[in-house]
């Protein structure tokens, strides 16, 4: 074994703890265990990942490099051009978005034409019913799958693995990422916490448990390690009876779906099949065919910061003689419509997961994907799930917190969510919760105490005084700055040193030199 | 009983309560221009250049040279064995002798593709801003396996198909999308930035992009 080999298994020991124990009947590579929502909330996750030196800085070098390129792109359409392409997309999503019942029914109507049975789901465990029992009617015990958030916000693959079908990821990274044991933690490139030699480990180990194995001599080469990716998925590819896709655009007008990739993993999956499921959140949709020309002019420079992606697919239903013959969409809510409840929550549903906001995150930089506990980790991760899944979990009240309200989220948004705001508003809905349950806290009790000294003036002056004297005391004997406090004040003092309190108010100084004026 | 749609529905309605019912082109407007053309002193030159910043080979030829074009292409990436679909430029299959052509017609198999080098299509609008390829599936093109599982595509694109942007392209890939065909938009070989977000050439589409650009 290389040294190589070390931290890497400690690195996927520390994600979930332990690995699920090696049950032999598992048909694909065992995740974590536990949900993802159990994990500890972000402040301790963020710990342990700062703790993680290799993750730090291929993040660090990975996200730093896209962004630059995404300025470069960004000025190659000119920066008014830019803003004009941001707003159309903020105005098309908003009327998506205010019209939906509408635009469902359209789309509905439209796939229906098109020879595909469209399906809905109020959740997650109806969608994944509702997959399963399309799989099983086919009598399969495998899939191939191209990257979806949504088929990982409903934990689609471990549905079907309980129900013995075997759900291939097929995108580089999310096979990095299944083979590897982990989670993902990126939305777009899910393995960019791993470096090159951590690829090729991973390759080297597991491939040959489930298919064509890597060659032995693999060099941690980016292109020899696509290769291996290529070779051990074709045969994969080329019996695969039923695909599973998302979509990142349904279009209403057309009755068409819309897949933005990379690799032609996508194409594979949905060329080669002869069933494709399409599981697509309802909040995915564009009015026309032509507002694409919008979207695909900012999502391929916002991602990857190409000017264009390699590969994307368009199909309108049903195609004869070429692809598969059988469709099937599947339209998932699951917490949708409780975002859309929200006149400022609901702007994040334009998000077209370009993950723009992640590469700019000075947090997310730092902690990785893996803090959030989270499908979608970020700035948009710590918008959307509090609102997607509600507040009432410790995980999910400690998201709206991993935000230094930088706002460069903003800027980088190509449909102009406001995350700091939306962000900000979750604070309060926690904030509120909070002080419903009427528990003392010692956040609430402090603020309460900092508001009897500010209701006054004269309380505030007293306080002022009390400053003062602390101060002049500490003159006295010479000392600076207040060092480490005990419990609760050594959650501020223990990073920090606290300068000492002038000797005088600025009330004091102002009376001396003007008087009462 | 109601249904998954009903529900879905029926919350969608109660949390959109604060929207007016008024047309939603009133309700937000969209201040866009669709369609435009993007100016450009050199459209075929930005084609070619953003074609080769994909990595992918380029040529231009007169019509005429095409075919010549095409067996220039399958002989220097090494192919053998070629396919292609039923509609193509009968010119340009004359030109394939030296090769072992054959037409998907009958469909070629998932396996009996994967045997093959090369495929040989025409294209249906192509995009010199962004170096794109758009593919409608017309007969001159073939099904989506074709240009997909091979591992070279030779692709030949007529100067007048060749436009400036994004939004001229929609326009025009509009009456394909409305008569049903897919699209496929090609932007250079398959590519994976998945690894420390470095672009990386050929993963699982055809790894080699050849174009003729006919003038």
């Amino acid at each position: 074994m290389s040294e190589l080999s070390a931290p890497l298994d400690d690195h996927t020991a520390e994600i979930g703890e332990t690995i699920v124990h090696l049950d032999h009947k598992r048909l694909t590579p065992a995740p974590p265990a536990g949900a993802l929502e159990d994990m500890p909330v972000f402040k301790v996750n963020a710990r342990r990942e700062l703790g993680n030196v290799v993750m730090r800085k291929n993040l660090r070098f990975a996200t730093h490099t896209i962004r630059q390129k995404r300025y470069t792109r960004i000025d190659e359409v000119g920066e008014s051009r830019w803003q004009q392409l941001r707003t159309a997309a903020e105005q098309i999503k908003n009327r998506v978005g205010r019209h939906l019942d509408t635009y469902l029914e359209d789309v509905e109507k439209k796939f229906t034409e098109k020879g595909v049975t469209v399906h809905w789901a109020r959740d997650a465990a109806e969608a994944n019913q509702i997959i399963v029992s399309l799989v099983k009617a086919k009598g399969v015990h495998e899939v191939v799958k191209i990257k979806s958030m949504v088929t990982q916000e409903i934990d689609m693959n471990e549905a079907l693995e309980a129900a013995d079908i075997a759900a291939w990821e097929t995108d580089l990274a999310e096979i990095i990422v299944q083979l590897g044991h982990d989670r993902p933690s990126h939305i777009l490139v899910p393995a960019i916490h791993r470096n090159r030699e951590e690829v090729r480990e991973i390759f080297l180990k597991e491939m040959k448990l489930y298919g064509k194995p890597a060659p032995e001599d693999l060099s941690n080469d980016p292109p020899a390690l696509a290769d291996a990716s290529r070779q051990h998925l074709r045969e994969k590819f080329l019996r695969a009876e039923v695909g599973i896709s998302g979509g990142n655009f349904i279009v209403a007008e057309t009755g068409s779906l819309v897949i933005v990739e990379s690799e032609g993993n996508g194409r594979m999956c949905l060329t080669l099949p002869k069933t494709l499921i399409s599981v697509v959140g309802i909040e995915k949709i564009v009015p026309t065919f032509q507002d694409l020309e919008v979207f695909l002019q900012l999502l391929p420079r916002s991602s990857t910061a190409e000017r264009m992606n390699p590969y994307t697919s368009l199909w309108s239903g049903i195609t004869e003689g070429d692809g598969p013959q059988e469709m099937h969409l599947v339209l998932v809510d699951n917490g949708r419509t409780k975002v859309l409840a929200d006149p400022l929550g609901r702007e994040a549903l334009r998000c077209i997961r370009c993950s723009a906001c992640l590469n700019i995150c000075p947090v997310y930089e730092r902690v990785s994907g893996h803090a959030y506990g989270s499908v979608y980790p970020g700035p948009i991760g710590i918008a959307l799930t509090p609102q997607l899944r509600g507040i009432d979990h410790p995980i999910d009240k400690s998201l709206p917190f991993a935000c230094s309200l930088c706002f460069a989220c903003a800027d980088a948004c190509p449909v102009k969510i406001p995350l700091p705001d939306i962000i900000v508003a979750q604070r309060h809905r926690v904030a509120e919760k909070k002080q419903a349950s009427k528990r003392p806290h010692i956040e609430t009790t402090a603020v309460a105490a900092m508001n009897w000294f500010w209701k006054d003036a004269k309380h505030w002056e007293l306080a002022l005084k009390a400053g003062s004297l602390g101060g002049k005391a500490m003159d006295a004997i010479k000392m600076r700055k207040i060092g480490p406090l005990p419990y609760p004040m050594s959650t501020w003092t223990n990073a920090r040193d606290v300068p000492a309190p002038p000797t005088q108010s600025f009330r004091d100084w102002w009376r001396q030199e003007r008087g009462e004026q | 009983m109601s249904t998954a749609k009903d529900v879905i529905m029926a919350r969608i309605k109660s949390s959109l309560a604060d929207v007016p019912d008024i047309a939603m082109e009133e309700d937000t407007p969209i201040d866009y221009t669709y369609g435009e053309v993007l100016p450009m002193d050199d459209v075929l030159g930005t084609f070619e250049e953003a074609l080769i910043d994909y990595k992918a080979a380029v040529t231009r030829v007169k019509s005429a040279d095409v075919p010549k074009a095409i067996a220039k292409f399958l002989k220097d990436k090494g192919a053998k064995s070629v396919v292609i679909p039923v509609g193509l430029e009968q010119s340009w299959i004359d030109g394939m002798g030296k090769f072992s052509v054959r037409k998907d017609d009958p469909q070629l198999t998932n396996y009996e593709l994967n045997d093959t080098d090369a495929v040989v299509t025409a294209a249906r609008v192509a995009i010199a801003s962004t170096g794109s390829i758009v593919l409608d599936h017309a007969p001159d093109q073939g099904r989506r396996a074709l240009t997909l599982v091979p591992d070279i595509h030779v692709c030949v694109v007529a100067a007048d198909q060749v436009v400036s942007d994004v939004p001229e392209s929609v326009t025009r890939l509009r009456d394909s999308v409305l008569a049903g065909l897919p699209l496929t938009f090609i932007s250079g070989g398959s590519a994976t930035s998945d690894i420390e977000l470095n672009r990386v050439e050929g993963v699982h589409g055809p790894r080699k992009l050849c174009v003729v650009i006919a003038e």
